[in-house]
């Protein structure tokens, strides 16, 4: 079986600048994967790469297979239709990816209404607004109609990254990339999106790729992980073998680093 | 403590009401103004073009604002001259929104190129006053008329409304959540009426407002300078420029139209910013 995504050989450059240097993975349907690595080490690139959004100074080598599609120098319209129903993305600033002026209810809708549209179904406006409440209500928002009828700025952090998350459900992507996702929210919040990103995953049976650089994080919701370094992938594997027993210094450098951190929390609390 | 996240939202926080005074007094302002303008299409109190009393007459119950050099009633006239002044504002702004905002999309979404060499031609547009574009097309067209005035004020104009366009739409492509919009599948165009237009609307309709009142105030003086809207169109700008000759005489007749230009651009304006406050959701009156 030909996997979900195939990334074989990327590399991104910018000018005679490289980001990202022959980066090579796969993900096969409702897999789950992290990548991670510090700031800068190319990763939320690579996921623009994934759904052909990098910005034109960005020059993509290499090859992306997304759902039997190049993604890799292909035309823009092309494209259009992989994304939304073949991935979509959840980002790190829920603030800043939602539309301030307009309301959560026809944020959600929009996405929605595209893919009935693929699927060949016009629904009527209340069933339009029956579906959009049964997705703020899935991501367990309190209060839906209240929600869908609120401005972006007028609901909380988490409660935006719901919505967000929301947004991409409504897609009904084979893979969700999460970016970050819960890097903006305070660590109570993060940890029931957390779990909120994991059961959803789950349940409709989706490819995840989570892109963090937080590696406690990244265990609670993948399988295996690529780690990644200055652009380069220096480590992959299962979660637990690339965590209890790293091989690459970097990693362990990295896991360390979490330990010692946990420690001192601990140690103070 | 609990995360902000599950705690029982607030039992529906009113939004405040927007509702200003700016608001009220813009309403009443225009509302006067469009009134008028549709009354003088079935009834004006004397027929504009027939001599209604003697020459000059100061103002009487008769003449509300007295007559003109001709024995013409000048509340007539000046009534007139309101249906004039709103076609030419919506009509200049229509035509010069349609052409900039046009123009301005383009440059935010060409090339680097494109859009330099548009912005550059922008720029050098803008350099020149727009009455003096608007005198240059109403030259370059056959004959001075209400319609070359307003076309002519209208292309003048887009050359603003165009860089304003190309600087907010940038601006709003900027933000994540247009790449959000896009990674979901919503295509360019999608994304300029999904987001970019209702976002960069509140800056713009404010600069429409005062592009009216530019416009409104331009035509009157290309009436003045004879390039407007020919007699007997009684635009205000023609009835400053004959009540000129008669000005320490009968001041009325250049005080009338001046008040009546003023109230309508002040309107337009206060009208504007208004109905800006009502429409951006994240902007709080405090006034």
């Amino acid at each position: 079986m030909t996997p979900l995504l195939s990334v074989d050989g990327l590399t991104l450059k910018t000018g005679e600048k490289t980001l990202v240097s022959d980066l090579s993975f796969s993900l096969g349907a409702g897999e789950r994967m992290g990548l991670i690595g510090e700031s800068g080490s190319g990763k939320s690139l690579t996921a623009m790469a994934v759904t052909g959004l990098l910005p034109k100074s960005i020059v993509p080598t290499g090859s992306i297979m997304l759902d039997g599609q190049q993604v890799v120098g292909t035309p823009e319209r092309a494209l259009n239709g992989l994304r939304g129903s073949s991935v979509a993305v959840v980002f790190q600033e829920p603030l800043t990816a939602l539309d301030p002026l307009m309301k959560i209810g026809r944020q959600v809708a929009g996405p929605l209404a595209r893919r009935l549209a693929r699927e060949g179904r016009s629904p009527s406006r209340r069933e339009m607004e029956r579906d959009v409440l049964q997705f703020l209500d899935h991501v367990a928002l309190p209060q839906p109609e209240r929600i869908a009828n609120s401005y972006p700025h007028e609901i909380s952090g988490g409660q935006r990254q719901r919505v967000a998350i929301a947004m991409a459900l409504a897609c009904r992507p084979k893979l969700l990339i999460a970016d970050e996702p819960t890097t903006a929210l305070d660590v109570t919040t993060q940890a029931e999106i957390l779990k909120l990103l994991d059961g959803l995953v789950r349940e409709l049976g989706m490819a995840l790729l989570f892109i963090s650089h937080d590696l406690p994080v990244v265990a609670t919701v993948v399988d295996r992980v690529t780690v990644l370094r200055n652009g380069r992938a220096v480590e992959e594997g299962p979660v637990r073998t690339v965590f209890d027993q790293p091989r690459h210094d970097y990693t362990k450098t990295l896991v360390d680093a979490a330990r010692a951190f946990d420690n001192a929390l601990e140690g103070t609390a | 403590m609990t995360a902000m996240d599950e705690t029982t939202p607030l039992p529906a926080a009113p939004r405040r009401s927007r509702w200003s005074l700016a608001l009220t007094v813009g309403l009443i302002l225009v509302g006067i103004h469009v009134a008028v303008a549709l009354l003088t299409l079935f009834w004006t109190p004397y027929d504009p073009s027939a001599t209604a009393g003697g020459r000059l007459e100061p103002p009487s119950l008769a003449h509300w604002v007295g007559t003109d050099r001709l024995g013409r009633d000048f509340f007539t006239l000046i009534m007139i001259g309101s249906r004039i002044a709103l076609t030419v504002g919506a009509g200049a702004v229509a035509i010069g929104a349609v052409i900039g905002v046009t123009i301005g999309l383009l440059a935010a979404f060409a090339t680097r190129l494109l859009d330099d060499a548009l912005a550059a031609t922008l720029d050098i547009l803008i350099a020149f006053p727009v009455l003096l574009l608007a005198m240059l097309v109403v030259a370059a067209s056959e004959g001075a008329s209400l319609w070359s005035a307003i076309l002519a004020l209208g292309i003048a104009m887009s050359a603003i409304v165009a860089r304003l366009t190309r600087i907010l739409a940038k601006r709003i492509l900027q933000n994540d959540y247009i790449t959000a919009s896009r990674t979901s599948g919503t295509s360019w165009p999608g994304v300029v009426v999904r987001h970019v237009l209702p976002n960069i609307w509140p800056t713009l309709s404010v600069n429409f407002a005062l592009q009216f009142g530019i416009a409104v105030i331009a035509e009157s003086s290309l009436s003045y300078l004879g390039l407007g809207a020919p007699p007997p169109n009684a635009s205000w700008g023609r009835l400053l420029q004959e009540a000129q000759g008669t000005v320490y005489t009968a001041p009325i007749g250049a005080i009338a139209p001046g008040i009546a230009l003023v109230t309508l651009v002040i309107g337009v304006n206060l009208l504007a910013d208004g109905l800006r406050d009502i429409g951006d959701p994240t902007r709080r009156v405090s006034r």
